[in-house]
């Protein structure tokens, strides 16, 4: 057998902040053309390790090398420089710019664009990526996002390549694609670092996995000989708590009437909704499956009510009131609670403390806000009664939200909106991004509130989830969406097929 | 290369230390520039910087000189931390000035106490009107606020002149571009302390000032507005998740900031000037800029550094008489201390990283 020679190897390496230990003495290597996982809960430390090897952190203690040699990497050019790519969990594409632009920037060398368009185009044959070069970053959803940030990494031709959680946003079948592109890279000699929640795909795809528990290593083990049953206790230290069972509704009682739900869009790029209708009874929770990009973003516009209209919409009633005139304000006061895909500046302010994002839903309620003044021990009490309730891990007293990871965030946000016990809620992708240990615990979160009576549309590409939450599933595709059909009718394949306009192209034929 | 990086904590010490190097270094270049100049450096700086605070009839001098410098800055500072770049308060002042002045001109024989809060008000009206054109400019049809609002200054200004030229010259002021004086009802009064009386031209503006900073700061950081400013400046998406409509917040910022800097010229003409001329400002409105980054964008903080830039000023002024020393002599050293003292507080919050480049031994 060839004898494997280490590309990057860490010794020892410490970051702490102030006295938070992040990383805790951290032992690791990757071989050459190797895919490594790295596993971990939230906030175990896996992103500041990473981060570390991007040049982005620097650390308080130890030391990296690369190819043997002791290096310290001041910053991610000086990371690309030395061959280390990174796709991030959250982008770092400028949305005004094109495709090309963006790669173009990222490009030490001078490429003259017909040129770059042109390995572009090759690059994304021969690896699976299909982009179009010339449409605008803005007018992609996260999926294909992803795609244009993985593609710019590989015309860098990096020797390891650093993936934070990259299949959270694509479907089965994409996920296989990029597992191609992934192997297909590694067999080339390139190193793949692979950050995931998703324990079968971690085992599926990598030779050796490095758990992290709390800033230190577990444990480094061969794969495919773990299950995933004990890579989950290693990961969280004892057994994972499952999913609650859902109690399963046989109520009557419509809260949300969606019927002729039409509308068009001023950009090429984004997808128009065409006649989508959706009934929730009390207590239901309707799962919306699709790809990114079908109209996912543009529906939750509409039901958070940031997208309005009186014309193009025949009936929206939510406890029998017509709301499609109604602000997100006046919808909150109505005992609707939503909360959109994005938390980085949608759903949460990052610059801002737990405070002021409790206040961003809360404003409303007179025990937060008399006469316009804020009451802030009021807004204390109530955002530490969130972060305690909803198990928000914070770094100190009231941090800033940027302070917190995915995970702690996502708590954060669902925590805020769920507390004010809505009667209907709407929520988009609650766990992306999201490490196992918070996944279950929002999850848990929706379906009580659902046991509770509420009525719950859940909007979600990731297909377990929805069979774990919803009663009833139906799939958006390019605008349209399939009627709702109980999930014990469904599986997986049906699904999936749906995801790929099959039910919608064989009804369509079929008349 | 070097790049500057955030500091993830600012020592305390940091805090005393830079600003004194600041300080120090002013010193230092004012000592090479004073005496290569031939002035003499020791008298130079103590004009500057000593002379102004030597008595307290002077220190009340800084406080009028920086009264519509607070005014202004402290609505600019709201503005500025939603990301609405008002560049034009200077045009926003004038209107205020002629909209106030346009009342008390009205009733040349008025003895009403009530003139004087009804030009406060006209003059908080005149201000808001004009940045009103480029809120509703930039919400209806997206343009920049910057080009509309610099650009309003000028028509400000040569409406004020043509006023003052025209309709509104007085037939006693010998040809003169200047209006009537107001009636004494429309003049503000200086501040009378009992046992003392007045001190030099200290008058109630300058309260009202002080109490317009710490009423935007309330307003700031304790009310619903305030979180809505700050909402628009971070992050529009939220804003519009959150309920609030970013058109009308916009359109709130615009009428504060130019109705603080309307009622800013009201005040000061009626405090200092008491008829309308053609120069009614002496940049007030650009230098608030600097005074609500000097701030840095604290509605409170706008009243130190208000009063720092008053001193300069102030002390430039008091150089060039006593030393005979040109203007822009001056002006080079004002441009320095405020250099030294942005750089100082940039350097305060970032850290200067220097880039090692290790690529050759890298590569194998």
């Amino acid at each position: 057998m060839k004898r494997k020679s280490l590309l990057l190897e860490s010794r020892n390496i410490t970051k702490s902040f102030g006295s938070f230990v992040a990383n805790d003495d951290i032992n690791f290597s990757i071989f050459k053309g190797e895919i490594h996982g790295l596993l971990g809960e939230n906030g175990a430390g896996k992103s500041t390790f990473v981060k570390m090897v991007y040049g982005l952190l620097q650390p308080s203690m130890g030391d990296f090398y690369w190819n043997g040699k002791k290096i310290t990497i001041q910053g991610p050019q000086e990371a690309r420089d030395i061959g280390i790519g990174m796709v991030f969990q959250h982008f770092t594409l400028f949305p005004t710019l094109t495709v090309i632009e963006n790669i173009q920037l990222a490009l030490n060398e001078n490429f003259n664009l017909q040129e770059l368009r042109e390995t572009i185009i090759k690059k994304s044959a021969e690896f699976g990526i299909t982009v179009d070069p010339d449409i605008y970053i803005r007018d992609l959803s996260v999926g294909e996002q992803q795609r244009v940030e993985i593609l710019r990494c590989l015309l860098q031709n990096p020797k390891l390549l650093i993936m934070d959680e990259p299949t959270s946003v694509l479907t089965p079948q994409e996920s296989e694609q990029l597992f191609r592109v992934l192997k297909k890279l590694s067999k080339a000699g390139c190193s793949i670092l692979f950050i995931s929640h998703k324990l079968k795909e971690v085992k599926e795809l990598t030779q050796r996995s490095t758990i992290i528990r709390r800033g230190r290593v577990i444990d480094t083990v061969a794969s495919s000989s773990v299950s995933t049953e004990q890579l989950a206790k290693m990961m969280v230290g004892s057994e994972p708590h499952n999913v609650k069972s859902k109690i399963v509704v046989n109520s009557d009682d419509c809260l949300v009437r969606i019927s002729g739900l039409n509308r068009s869009v001023d950009n090429p790029f984004a997808t128009p909704l065409e006649d989508i209708s959706l009934d929730v009874k009390a207590g239901q929770i309707v799962g919306v499956a699709g790809i990114a990009g079908n109209g996912q973003s543009e529906l939750m516009e509409v039901l958070t009510g940031e997208w309005r209209s009186t014309e193009t919409i025949d009936a929206f009633e939510v406890f029998g009131t017509d709301i499609r005139n109604y602000s997100p304000h006046k919808r909150r006061q109505l005992g609707i609670g939503f909360l959109p895909e994005e938390r980085h500046g949608h759903s949460a302010v990052t610059d801002m403390k737990l405070t002021e994002n409790t206040l961003l839903t809360h404003h409303n309620n007179p025990a937060i806000q008399k006469n316009s003044i804020v009451q802030n021990e009021t807004l204390e009490k109530l955002t530490d009664e969130i972060v305690h309730k909803y198990d928000v891990r914070t770094p100190f007293h009231n941090p800033l939200a940027s302070a917190l990871s995915g995970g702690n965030l996502q708590k954060f946000v669902i925590g805020r909106e769920i507390i004010k016990k809505p009667r209907v809620f709407f929520v988009a992708q609650p766990t992306w991004g999201v490490d196992i240990g918070a996944t279950k615990f929002i999850r848990n979160a929706l379906i009580e509130l659902a046991n509770d009576g509420c009525g719950i549309i859940v909007i979600s590409q990731d297909l377990e989830e929805l069979f774990e939450l919803a009663d009833n599933i139906c799939v958006l595709f390019r605008g349209k969406l399939t009627e709702s059909k109980p999930l014990e009718e469904l599986n997986a394949e049906k699904i999936g097929m749906m995801m790929g306009g099959e039910d919608l192209l064989s009804r369509s034929q079929g008349e | 290369m070097f790049y500057l990086t955030p500091r993830k904590e600012i020592p305390f010490s940091f805090r005393i230390a830079i600003p004194a190097i600041s300080i120090v270094l002013t010193i230092v270049f004012g000592f090479l520039i004073f005496s290569i100049l031939g002035y003499d450096p020791g008298k130079a700086l103590y004009h500057f910087f000593l002379s102004p605070l030597s008595r307290v009839d002077k220190i009340a001098d800084l406080f009028v000189k920086a009264c519509p410098l607070m005014i202004i800055g402290t609505g600019l500072v709201l503005c500025f931390r939603a990301n609405i770049w008002n560049i034009g308060a200077e045009g926003q002042l004038i209107m205020g000035a002629v909209f106030a002045g346009g009342l008390a001109l009205s009733f040349p024989n008025n003895q009403s106490i009530l003139l004087l809060p009804f030009m406060a008000i006209l003059g908080f009206l005149g201000g808001a009107l004009w940045a009103l054109i480029p809120a509703i400019l930039k919400i209806k049809l997206r343009t920049n606020e910057i080009l509309v609002t610099l650009m309003l200054t000028y028509v400000a200004s040569l409406f004020i002149d043509w006023l003052v030229r025209g309709p509104w010259r007085s037939p006693t002021s010998f040809g003169f571009p200047l209006t009537e004086y107001y009636p004494e009802a429309g003049l503000i009064s200086k501040i009378y302390f009992p046992g003392i009386g007045n001190i030099s031209q200290l008058h109630w503006g300058v309260a009202v000032a002080i109490f317009v900073c710490i009423f935007c700061w309330f307003t700031m950081e304790k009310t619903i507005f305030g979180f809505q400013f700050k909402l628009i400046g971070d992050s529009p998406n939220a804003l519009k998740f959150s309920g609030f409509n970013e058109s009308n917040t916009t359109l709130v910022l615009f009428v504060i900031s130019g109705g603080l800097a309307g009622l800013a010229g009201m005040i000061e003409v009626s405090a200092n000037i008491g008829q309308l001329q053609p120069n009614i400002s002496f940049g007030y409105g650009f230098t608030a800029i600097i005074v609500a980054f000097l701030a840095r964008l604290n509605p409170v903080a706008v009243i130190i550094s208000g009063l720092l830039i008053a001193l300069i000023e102030v002390g430039g002024d008091s150089a060039q008489i006593a030393l005979a020393i040109p203007k822009v002599v001056t002006g080079v050293f004002k441009g320095i201390l405020l250099f030294l003292l942005l750089a100082g507080e940039t350097l305060t919050k970032y850290e200067i990283n220097l880039s090692h480049n290790q690529k050759s031994d890298l590569n194998d």
